[in-house]
């Protein structure tokens, strides 16, 4: 018997099939986009225990109009005296829409001299990148920047 | 073969913040993608990466399918001795690999 | 020698300055860019003995400044790139078996050889020998071909600057070959682009190495002349 939650589950993979592929800006079925909405705030709740998460201190920069989703250049700067009492102990960064939202979690200290990381990430689709900075007296400061990610104009494999 | 690129400057004047440059060789298949049969490609990423200053851990980071292929890590440290840095990537598939590079400082 | 609608060398752009800031800087920086392993590939090939003739790439050859500047060449009656004179010399030289097309060592062993060009600018010349082979090479890029029943030249001469479905069309001038496409997250031959535009205007791809791909590269080139190569070129 189909239950009420497999029946839903059924309708909206209905609907993820029929939306054509290589639309530009790629449109997630509902609940798939529910989904990672739901994993991106636990992963968030996780690397946080759930505590306040303040905005500022945090630069992130990300090119808002990505050329192509598969490496994004991503640089984190947070303000800090990096000293023994007041330093950056880790910086974890995320994204929105990807199948899982963690990009890197990064360990500092005081010897790093500066909170100052550059990386490139995978960026799935259209959407936030968040980036949280663990301060040595507990607090969690951070940043989110809006990214817009498109699919390539000329879909290049070949037709099944 | 693993191959890892470190950018590391030669020397430094003591207590300056220096930018260490490191590019790790590697897919980093993340996971979630499919072959053209439909078939999903396992993951095969790195996991970690550290860097140690004559033995004391100065950076680290935990990575996820989420970073491009071919992962490029930036940080900094503060140039405190003379000495060797080395860095530390492992990952699925038993993948691990180091690299040292020397360092003056004065 | 411009048709009408072909770009004049004033006005000739390079992909690279339709790229955004933060991808450029992945091509010029070299010290981190994605390409840098298969240099270091290449440069190991170029140096390794290989083939029953135990000869290696340096063991004949100086330096190949200048050299991809002027490929695809017209040797023995068709023009051939780089990636085949590779092959050439692998078969008849080293006495080594060829390099598939795409394979690892062939894009770093051609990325390795033009990377020693990168900042000479492109020059083919139109000449009594190269003649047939640009003027199939021209015929082809102006010729509306696939479903989509679109020539190349519609795109790259009528229309670059303009956006197709969120990415800006280049004039498609090949400036960096073998490029390091983030679309593939991997190295790969300018052979293997236009095989890519083909499949999206819905036309048949010929296989890797055909003559009409190579007098289209042919044809490509020539009409990037004046540009400067910046192989390994980084590209969405």
């Amino acid at each position: 018997m189909t239950t009420r939650r497999d029946f839903l589950i059924l309708a909206c993979g209905a609907t993820a099939a029929a939306g054509a592929p290589g639309l530009a800006a790629a449109q997630l079925a509902p609940n798939i986009a529910a989904q990672r909405k739901a994993a991106l705030e636990e992963a968030i709740r996780k690397s946080t225990g759930g505590a306040e998460v303040k905005k500022g201190k945090v630069t992130l920069e990300v090119p808002p109009l990505i050329d192509n989703g598969n490496s994004v250049p991503i640089t984190v700067k947070v303000d800090s005296p990096m000293t023994r009492e007041d330093h950056v102990k880790a910086i974890h960064l995320f994204t929105e829409k990807n199948p899982q939202p963690y990009i890197m979690n990064a360990q500092l200290g005081p010897r790093s001299g500066r909170a100052a990381l550059t990386t490139r990430a995978r960026i799935a689709d259209s959407g936030r990148v968040i980036a949280i900075a663990q301060m040595s007296d507990g607090s969690f400061w951070s940043e989110t920047t809006s990214v817009v990610v498109t699919l390539s104009a000329c879909l290049e494999d070949g037709l099944i | 073969m693993a191959r890892v690129v470190v950018n590391v400057p030669a020397s430094a004047k003591r207590g300056e913040v220096i930018e260490i440059r490191t590019l790790a060789g590697h897919v980093m298949e993340s996971g979630f993608r499919r072959t053209e049969r439909g078939e999903l490609m396992p993951r095969d990423i790195i996991t970690r990466f550290s860097c140690s200053y004559n033995g004391v851990e100065v950076f680290s980071a935990d990575l996820y399918p989420a970073m491009a292929a071919n992962p490029l890590i930036t940080f900094t440290t503060v140039a405190t001795e003379s000495g060797t840095l080395e860095f530390k990537w492992t990952g699925d598939n038993g993948y691990a690999v180091t690299q040292s590079a020397p360092i003056t400082v004065v | 020698m411009l048709s009408a609608g072909e770009i004049p060398l004033a006005e000739r752009r390079s992909g690279y300055e339709f790229m955004s800031r933060e991808t450029r800087a992945m091509q010029d920086d070299e010290a981190t860019g994605p390409a840098l392993f298969s240099l270091f590939d290449g440069e190991a090939l170029w140096n390794r003995k290989a083939g029953q003739a135990g000869v290696a790439c340096a063991s004949c050859h100086g330096s190949m400044k200048g050299v991809a500047v002027r490929y695809p060449k017209v040797e023995s009656g068709r023009a051939v790139n780089l990636e085949q004179q590779i092959n050439v010399c692998r078969t008849a030289r080293q006495n080594a078996p060829p390099w598939a097309y795409e394979s690892r060592e062939l894009l770093a062993l051609t990325a390795y050889v033009a990377r020693e060009s990168r900042g000479m600018p492109i020059g083919i010349e139109w000449n009594g020998a190269t003649a047939p082979f640009l003027a199939a090479g021209r015929e082809a890029f102006n010729r509306r071909q696939g479903q989509l029943n679109l020539s190349c030249a519609q795109c790259h001469d009528d229309n670059w600057g303009r956006r197709l479905a969120g990415s800006v069309i280049p004039q498609a001038h090949p400036t960096g070959y073998p490029i390091y496409r983030l679309e593939w997250e991997a190295l790969g031959s300018l052979q293997r682009r236009l095989r890519n535009c083909l499949t999206g205007i819905r036309a048949e791809t010929p296989p890797y190495g055909a003559s009409e791909l190579v007098d289209l590269e042919l044809f490509l080139m020539w009409r990037a002349n004046g540009m400067r190569l910046e192989t390994p070129a980084v590209r969405p």
